[in-house]
Order: structure tokens, then C-alpha cells, then sequence
């Protein structure tokens, strides 16, 4: 039987009208923003199944630029998305794509960087506010953002690992989830640690000092 | 020690410690997540504000739905109110009027608190906070009374579902309604056992209700069946504290309920693939509603 907090029952507070393509979207956008790490200039987000068909009514695309924008799902300014998003010089665009997905509602978001450096992000709205980021740059991944989560790039190869959950308990970081992707053997990989603990800006650049580590992200919990 | 799964073992905890349903909702979330009871119960509060502002927002505002399908229809009748001229009696109409203002504010993107769902956020509102303002009940007792709508929540959400694309709209507005019925009970006295028999008659009273929205939009008909559980909600109350008996024990409904969610065919479970949605009118809606909205490049 699934556990529930008391505020997953009666909440979240939020932009409605619609949790699951409304605050879900918010979320959804505002990881890949933490992902992407750089200031943005130009999204694209493609919508697929649920998304692609309803997202006007449902203000799913004012909730998207909202999160690329770093709102929260219940930040009154997320309906004025648009016009900020304008402002600030970001351009933004709505593909609607006729293929499957792994989830109704799913999205895309192709994230052009300041720098010129693009990074395609998938992900899930999944019900109730909650999501699944599905993939990042063409590496499947899995996780929620419901907890502190590190997020790393690096080879494929022997001892990395172990570095850096030597690090973890090193900080006395215990480790909720871990998996690890990869392009193809020795080639890049990602790893995705959720932690029951903050992850101190100290031990992320530890991590990013590992040999083979190329970089290292936290998300905060949303 | 004070977790539960079902109703009788709520009543069970609420005898064995002498407490209110609210108390050991509380209590549970302390022992489960390691908060403190001060910061669950202002978390809960701010629940409540959020609440009251929509309410406040939706009576008086011009509000227009992000589809333009819906919005002002609270402030229409909270005019009737004012005048004095409804049939059902001030408080009644009042009720209706908020819960309405509270999921028009939701479809205008506005900020509500999805209790337990956004398409069913007017329900609680609407009932707690117009019956708390006749009987002059604290913040502090309508926080409470919160704690004990989120355990009925709770209870539901383990044995059945909260979700109309599951059980349809008895599964949203008809679970909404359950929790307000038994958060108005503790709110004005009533026992433990009054609280899970309101909540029982509040989902007798809307089993089968389907999910059927025009253009997949939580507004026609979500909307006015957010007032219609709110009113449930105070006429159920109103049977447990009169001492009436919903003959079919609480667990037993919410497995009803889930029971028939599953035979609910597909096409009502919030696909607008039925219902209203499939009307001629709510098509031509949809159609309509979806050329309009420009887009955003």
C-alpha cells in the first residue's frame, strides 16, 4: 500500500487548473533548467499524446516557459510567462509531435544555452504534480527530482563509481537512489545519485575533480 | 504507532488515545516524516489562507477561464446573495458560491490548493469556510478540521483512488465531498465514529457520479459539481450529528466506490470521450476553444 504525506493529500498549492499539465509542466521545466546550468536563449519544447492535444486549454505551454524561467508551480507571475520570458530575450516555441511517447503527458524541451550549446531534455507529468525525467542528450535516465539529486557526466570506466560514493560517505551523504547510463561501454555515461541529505556545494566539486568526471549537477528537491 | 489504513482503524486510534480524528492525522504525519507538529500545523494553515484568498478572488473578481469556457458565474451568485434573494438559505448559497469561486480562480490560473485534486479544490473550501464563518470557528479549528478531511483523504487515496481518469468524478468531487463532510463534523463537536458516517453518506450520495469534461477541461460540468459536494458535504454532516446511520460502514463504501470506478467505461474517466463532452455542443466547444488560444512562438 502506498504511503502518503499529509500535503500530498490536501495540496499541493499551486497555478491550476490542472495538476498533472499544469504544476507537472512547471516542474518539468524548471529541472531542465537546472540541468542545462547556463542562461538560456532559446527553448523548444515538443509535446506529445495529452500534451500536444490539450496543452492551450490547460496553460501547459505558459507553465513550461515558467519553469525554464525558474518558477515554481505555484508562483502567481507563472500565467505571465510569456511576456517575461519575452523580456528576458528567451525565445520559445511549441512543436506538437504525432509519435509515441513513454507517457501521455510527456515533453521534449531542446534547450539552445547562451553559449550555443544545446541540450535535449525528456520528461513525464505523471500525475498529481509529480514527474519522471526520461532522458537527458540522448541517455536514458530516471529519476523524480523529489530529492537532492547529483547528476553526473563522465567515461565509462572502471573506479568512478566508487570515487564518488566515496565522497558521498566522506560527507556522510546516505544514498536513497543510484543508477548508472551509458552511451555504449567506454563511451559517456551518466550517473544519478538521490540523497537523503543536502549535497554541500563543497563535495560537488570534489566530485567534478574525479579523474573522468567531465561535470557534476545538483538539483534541489522540489 | 498512529499510522492507519483504513477507517476503523482511524476510529480504533482515535479511542485508544482519546483524540480527534485531526489529532492523529497530526501525530501520523509527525511520526512518518520527522516535522515538527508546530511547522505541519502552520504548513496547514497556509493551506487555509491560500483557500480563503481564492474564495475572496472568485466572489469578486471577473474571472475568465484560460479557454474562455467558463468564470464570473460565482460573483453572479454571490450578488443573488447579497440582495438576499436565493432560495436555497444564505448559507447553502454561499457554500455553492465559494467552492464555485475557488475552481473558477483554477481554471483562470490562479493559486489554489488541490484538495485532493485541482478539479475538485472548491469542495472543501466552500463547505469549511462558510459554515466555520456562521458558527464564528477560529482559524485554528478550521486548521484542525483540515487534518480531518486529509485523513478521509488519506484512507481513500490508499483503498480506492482520488483520480477522476481512474474512478471518475466520484473518485474527485466525490472523495472532495467525504473529507468535507467529515472536517465539518469534528468542526462543530461531532465524534470520531460522526466524522466516517458523514463521509460515508457523502459518497452514497454521488456514487456512479462520471467524469466528462467539455474539451478535456476541468470547468463544464467541474465547476457547479464542485458546489453540488460542498452542499453534500453540510447535508451529510447534518445526518451523522442528527444521529442518523449510514448502514454500510465507511471501508466498505470507499471499496464500493473503487469497485464501481473500475466498471466506469473509459470514455467517462476524463477522457472527454463521453458525456457532456460528446454532446454536439461540448464538440463544437472543443473545436472552437482550440483553433482560439494563439500560441506562444
Amino acid at each position: 500500500m502506498r504511503e502518503y504525506s499529509v500535503f500530498d493529500i490536501m495540496g499541493p498549492v499551486m497555478i491550476g487548473p490542472s495538476s498533472s499539465h499544469t504544476a507537472g509542466a512547471a516542474r518539468l521545466a524548471k529541472i531542465a533548467r537546472e540541468i542545462v546550468e547556463e542562461d538560456i536563449s532559446e527553448v523548444e519544447f515538443v509535446l506529445y499524446e495529452s500534451f500536444a492535444r490539450t496543452y492551450r486549454g490547460h496553460g501547459t505551454d505558459k507553465a513550461l516557459v515558467a519553469g525554464i524561467l525558474g518558477f515554481d508551480p505555484d508562483d502567481e507571475k507563472l500565467p505571465h510567462s510569456f511576456e517575461i520570458a519575452r523580456q528576458q530575450g528567451i525565445k520559445f516555441k511549441f512543436t506538437e509531435s504525432d509519435e509515441e511517447s513513454p507517457h501521455p503527458n510527456t515533453v521534449r524541451m531542446i534547450i539552445t544555452g547562451k553559449s550555443g550549446q544545446k541540450n535535449s531534455i525528456l520528461g513525464c507529468s505523471i500525475g498529481g504534480g509529480n514527474v519522471l525525467l526520461k532522458e537527458i542528450n540522448g541517455i536514458e535516465v530516471e529519476f523524480t527530482g523529489e530529492y537532492e539529486t547529483l547528476i553526473t557526466n563522465h567515461i565509462d570506466r572502471p573506479g568512478i563509481v566508487a570515487n564518488v560514493t566515496k565522497i558521498f560517505a566522506d560527507y556522510k551523504i546516505n544514498i536513497a537512489f543510484m543508477r548508472v547510463y551509458r552511451h555504449s561501454k567506454g563511451d559517456k555515461a551518466i550517473m544519478v545519485i538521490e540523497s537523503d541529505q543536502k549535497i554541500p556545494d563543497a563535495a560537488k566539486e570534489n566530485i567534478k575533480n574525479i579523474d573522468g568526471i567531465l561535470n557534476a549537477i545538483i538539483i534541489n528537491p522540489m | 504507532m498512529y499510522q492507519f489504513n483504513h477507517g476503523y482503524e482511524l476510529l480504533e486510534l482515535t479511542k485508544k488515545f482519546n483524540l480527534p480524528i485531526s489529532q492523529i492525522v497530526v501525530l501520523a504525519e509527525q511520526e512518518k516524516t520527522g516535522e515538527g507538529l508546530d511547522t505541519i500545523f502552520q504548513k496547514m494553515r497556509n493551506n487555509l489562507k491560500v483557500m480563503r484568498e481564492a474564495i475572496n478572488k472568485g466572489l469578486n473578481e471577473d474571472l475568465k477561464s484560460v479557454s474562455g469556457l467558463s468564470g464570473g458565474d460565482a460573483k453572479k451568485l454571490y450578488k443573488r446573495i447579497i440582495i438576499g434573494n436565493t432560495l436555497s438559505c444564505e448559507t447553502m448559497a454561499k457554500a455553492a458560491a465559494s467552492a464555485l469561486a475557488v475552481t473558477e480562480v483554477n481554471a483562470s490560473m490562479g493559486k489554489i490548493v488541490a484538495a485532493p485534486t485541482a478539479g475538485s479544490s472548491g469542495v472543501i473550501p466552500g463547505a469549511l469556510i462558510t459554515v466555520a464563518r456562521k458558527f464564528g470557528k477560529s482559524d485554528d479549528d478550521m486548521t484542525r478540521a483540515l487534518f480531518t478531511a486529509t485523513g478521509i483523504g488519506i484512507i481513500i487515496a490508499k483503498n480506492a483512488t482520488l483520480s477522476g481518469a481512474e474512478g471518475g468524478c466520484q473518485a474527485e468531487v466525490g472523495s472532495a465531498s467525504a473529507m468535507a463532510a467529515a472536517a465539518l463534523v469534528e468542526l462543530m463537536g461531532g465524534t470520531p465514529e460522526q466524522c466516517l458516517t458523514a463521509a460515508s453518506f457523502a459518497i452514497m450520495n454521488l456514487l456512479g457520479l462520471v467524469c466528462d469534461p467539455v474539451a478535456g477541461l476541468v470547468e463544464i460540468p467541474c465547476e457547479k459539481r464542485n458546489a453540488l459536494g460542498a452542499l453534500n458535504a453540510m447535508i451529510c454532516a447534518d445526518f451523522a450529528i442528527a444521529g442518523m446511520d449510514s448502514v454500510i460502514p465507511f471501508d466498505e463504501v470507499v471499496e464500493a466506490m473503487y469497485k464501481v470506478g473500475k466498471t466506469i467505461p473509459c470514455a467517462l474517466r476524463e477522457t472527454a470521450e463521453g458525456g457532456l463532452a460528446k454532446t454536439p455542443t461540448g464538440i463544437r466547444l472543443k473545436k472552437k476553444i482550440f483553433e482560439k488560444v494563439e500560441r506562444g512562438d
